[in-house]
């Protein structure tokens, strides 16, 4: 993974101290609440319904087991012990004090970690594939060229006051796991037709009020010019972008308001005045970047043996056996495999992690995965590169943690936001919402049957648990200051993205789950063979969902 | 006498204030971009910029321009940092002075991005605004004052 130099770690701690004089100023009344604003959301700290909340960026999800044990730490001094993984891969805090927010950037910074620009009106964390650097479906490694983004985007001078947020997220395989479409701009790595690796460019995608799926701005870029193209997008964003409502705002509505067409020109033409120059990749810098990257000390195993260990302990163990194939995946290399650890335990807030859980996680990733960890939008938790022979012995300390919910990819893996409990913004609260669901449905098999699903819950239309891309997306509304939640069905986020369609008027908290037992059930009945929950929502429509969800009171 | 940030010090004003309602500026005086526009002679002007008002009009003829002035009446709006850019790349040699409501601690962003003086709408404290305009000394990326991003500069 990325490590810093001097110049990097100059460079954050000069951040901190700035922060540390911002705070003072603004505790001592020389700062107003207004001015205060963008400066502190620019370092991750919003203040919310019970106390402050701080995002912590861990940039395209990567960490290794120091900083795990930073986090740990820091969770048990500042906070109350646990830690949240959002869906841009980040961890906040959610009971922090404002007068010891500069110690905690400080101790983040001896470990390499900071919270610059994890909220604002700038230029975000960027986000990639969980499984980077070892899918089996990958064309090229994402995070160097994420590397490359975010230091260009760190502290950069031009785009600190952009119209609204903006995020970018890199996907390298034919999978796309970084939810690209929906993202200010996506970029994928393509090869052209002589088999080179270059960047498609995609722009305007966005969740939110008015969900929009990216369109191509560029099919292929040579990635020497990466950056003078963002600065380029960038540029006529910031000039161009909608100030006068926060909600149209978004690059998406400026893109759609100027066709993509007229937007491409206008790119092109800023393009013309930064191609070439001094922001130009160079061929050192790519090599530099990649270096991070490389392979660790991996083992030639011999995979023959590994897997007929592994199906003795599965013969052996049907519950492990379970977990291997849910939780685990196929890693590019014989003998190692991709081991998701779930944060969907039902009764815990999805994405919730103890500091126990962090130190022992950190134990593990030492232990078994080359000491890193990655973060993922699903607000799970992943050692990319665990052998084959390792792991059931991995599998025993999850299953004392309660981390092994053998549950990821399928309907109880719920991405969901903080809601009415933790964000003044909500309109309703969803973690109860997820937690009946999760109640609801405990029999596995049902839930195993139903096939891979997705359920996304936000508390309001602001998106943050992605409702819109969800397969079953639930929104809370507010109904004359009652809790109500809207259902969309047909999300996805995947390369053939779309968005989800309202079932119709929202339902009252207490029938959530019956209605979502109803909608699985219409699928059951109509499902072909094993055709999964978005095909046959896409060959049947939603009337059959609607009719069945709304035929009569509960 | 208005006072402002210059060069890294405190120095008093000598241009006259934009008047929006005088139909021939003077001399010395500040133009709005319309003013401008009519002005027969512009050698050595001095020009202000709104936020919706890009410095396109003005890249014929910024070498007779001596001050150009970009306004920020809300610190959050950020068009002004992208106008200065591109002023600069375009050639602008002048001064670039941001005037308003912006705040202190922008004012790093606003020098990498081409700016050498401002004036701001509160100039109560500004020995404390100078101390941070060296919040940073150390960039990632290409700006005016540093053209070259640090991946060209590591060692
Ligand atoms: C509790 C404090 C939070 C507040 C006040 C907050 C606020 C917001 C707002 C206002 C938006 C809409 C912005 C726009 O569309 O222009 C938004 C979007 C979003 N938020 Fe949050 N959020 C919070 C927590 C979270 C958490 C915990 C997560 C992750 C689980 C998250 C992830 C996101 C994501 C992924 C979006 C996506 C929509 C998009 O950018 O297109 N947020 N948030
Ligand atoms: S979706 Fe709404 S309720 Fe949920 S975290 Fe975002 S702003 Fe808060």
């Amino acid at each position: 993974m990325y490590v810093y130099d001097q110049h990097d770690q100059k460079i954050i701690d000069e951040r901190v101290a700035q922060f540390r004089d911002q705070t003072t100023r603004f505790l001592a009344g020389e700062i107003t609440d207004g001015e205060f604003l963008p400066l502190r959301l620019q370092n991750g700290l919003y203040l919310q319904r019970l106390a402050p909340m701080l995002r912590i960026a861990v940039p395209y999800g990567l960490m290794n087991s120091s900083q795990l044990r930073k986090l740990a730490d820091i969770s048990r001094t500042y906070d109350k012990g646990y830690v949240h993984i959002s869906t841009r891969q980040n961890v906040q805090l959610n009971w922090p004090l404002l007068e010891e927010v500069p110690d905690i950037l400080a101790e983040l910074s001896t470990v390499q970690m900071h919270a610059i620009q994890t909220s604002g009106n700038c230029i975000r964390n960027t986000t990639t594939d969980q499984f980077a650097g070892v899918a089996s479906d990958e064309l090229e490694d994402p995070r160097p060229y994420c590397e490359i983004i975010r230091q260009w985007s760190t502290l950069h001078p031009e785009f600190a006051f952009l119209p609204r947020k903006f995020k970018i997220a890199v996907c390298g395989s034919t999978q796309d796991r970084a939810a690209i479409h929906y993202h200010d701009i996506g970029i994928e790595l393509v090869a052209d037709d002589d088999g080179e690796i270059g960047l498609k460019i995609l722009v305007g995608g966005g969740l939110g009020r008015t969900p929009a799926i990216g369109s191509v701005i560029c099919e292929w870029l040579d990635k020497k010019h990466l950056l003078t193209y963002l600065e380029a997008v960038l540029r006529v964003y910031n000039q161009h972008g909608r100030r006068d409502n926060k909600y149209k705002a978004r690059i998406k509505i400026l893109v759609r308001a100027m066709g993509i067409d007229a937007f491409r020109e206008a790119v092109e033409q800023q393009w013309t005045a930064l191609k070439d120059g001094p922001s130009t990749l160079t061929e050192e810098e790519i090599i530099r970047a990649r270096s991070f990257f490389r392979d660790p000390s991996y083992l030639a195993l011999d995979s023959t043996l590994a897997m007929f260990d592994l199906e003795q302990d599965c013969t052996r163990d049907p519950i492990f056996a379970n977990w291997i194939t849910r939780n685990t995946q196929d890693h590019r290399l014989p003998g190692y495999r991709i081991v998701t650890l779930s944060l969907k335990a039902t009764g815990f807030a999805p994405g919730d992690i103890t500091a126990e859980q962090l130190e022992l996680l950190a134990e593990l990733s030492d232990l078994y995965s080359f000491g890193e960890i990655r973060s993922t939008h699903q607000q799970n938790m992943v050692l990319g590169d665990v052998q084959v022979s390792a792991l059931y012995a991995l599998w025993q300390r999850l299953q004392v943690a309660g981390l092994a919910t053998p549950n990821i990819g399928y309907l109880t893996d719920i991405i969901c936001c903080p809601g009415g409990d933790y964000c003044s913004l909500a309109n309703a609260k969803s973690l109860p919402i997820a937690e009946a669901i999760q109640t609801r449905f405990d029999d596995l098999d049902y839930v195993y049957d139903l096939g891979p699903l997705e359920l996304n819950i936000s508390g309001c239309m602001n998106a943050c648990g992605h409702h819109h891309v969800g397969q079953i997306g639930i929104l809370g509304v507010d109904k004359k200051g009652q809790e109500f939640y809207q259902i969309c069905l047909g999300g996805n986020q995947a390369k053939d993205a779309s968005i989800g369609k309202i079932l119709g008027p929202s339902f009252k908290q207490k029938d959530v789950p019956e209605v979502i037992d109803r909608i699985l059930s219409t699928y059951v009945t109509l499902r072909e063979e094993d055709e999964s929950f978005l095909d046959t929502y896409r060959r049947v429509g939603i009337h059959p969902f609607k009719e069945r969800a709304y035929a009569q009171a509960y | 006498m208005r006072r402002l940030i210059k060069h890294g010090n405190i120095i008093d004003d000598t241009w006259q204030p934009l008047d929006p309602d005088c139909s021939v500026p003077e001399h010395g005086q500040i133009c709005s971009l319309e003013q401008w526009q009519d002005l027969a002679d512009k050698e050595g002007s001095a020009v202000q910029l709104e936020p919706g008002q890009e410095p396109t009009p003005l890249f014929d003829a910024l070498e007779k321009i001596d001050l150009l002035v970009i306004n920020f009446p809300v610190f959050t709006d950020g068009r002004g940092f992208s106008y200065a850019r591109d002023a600069r790349e375009h050639g602008y040699q002048g001064e670039l002075r941001a005037s308003g409501h912006f705040i202190r601690d922008q004012l790093t962003y606003l020098q990498r991005c081409g700016f050498d003086a401002f004036q701001m709408a509160d100039d109560s404290d500004l020995n404390a605004a100078l101390t941070s305009l060296r919040d940073f000394t150390e960039h990632y990326q290409a700006a005016i004052d540093q053209p070259l991003p640090l991946f060209r500069r590591r060692s």
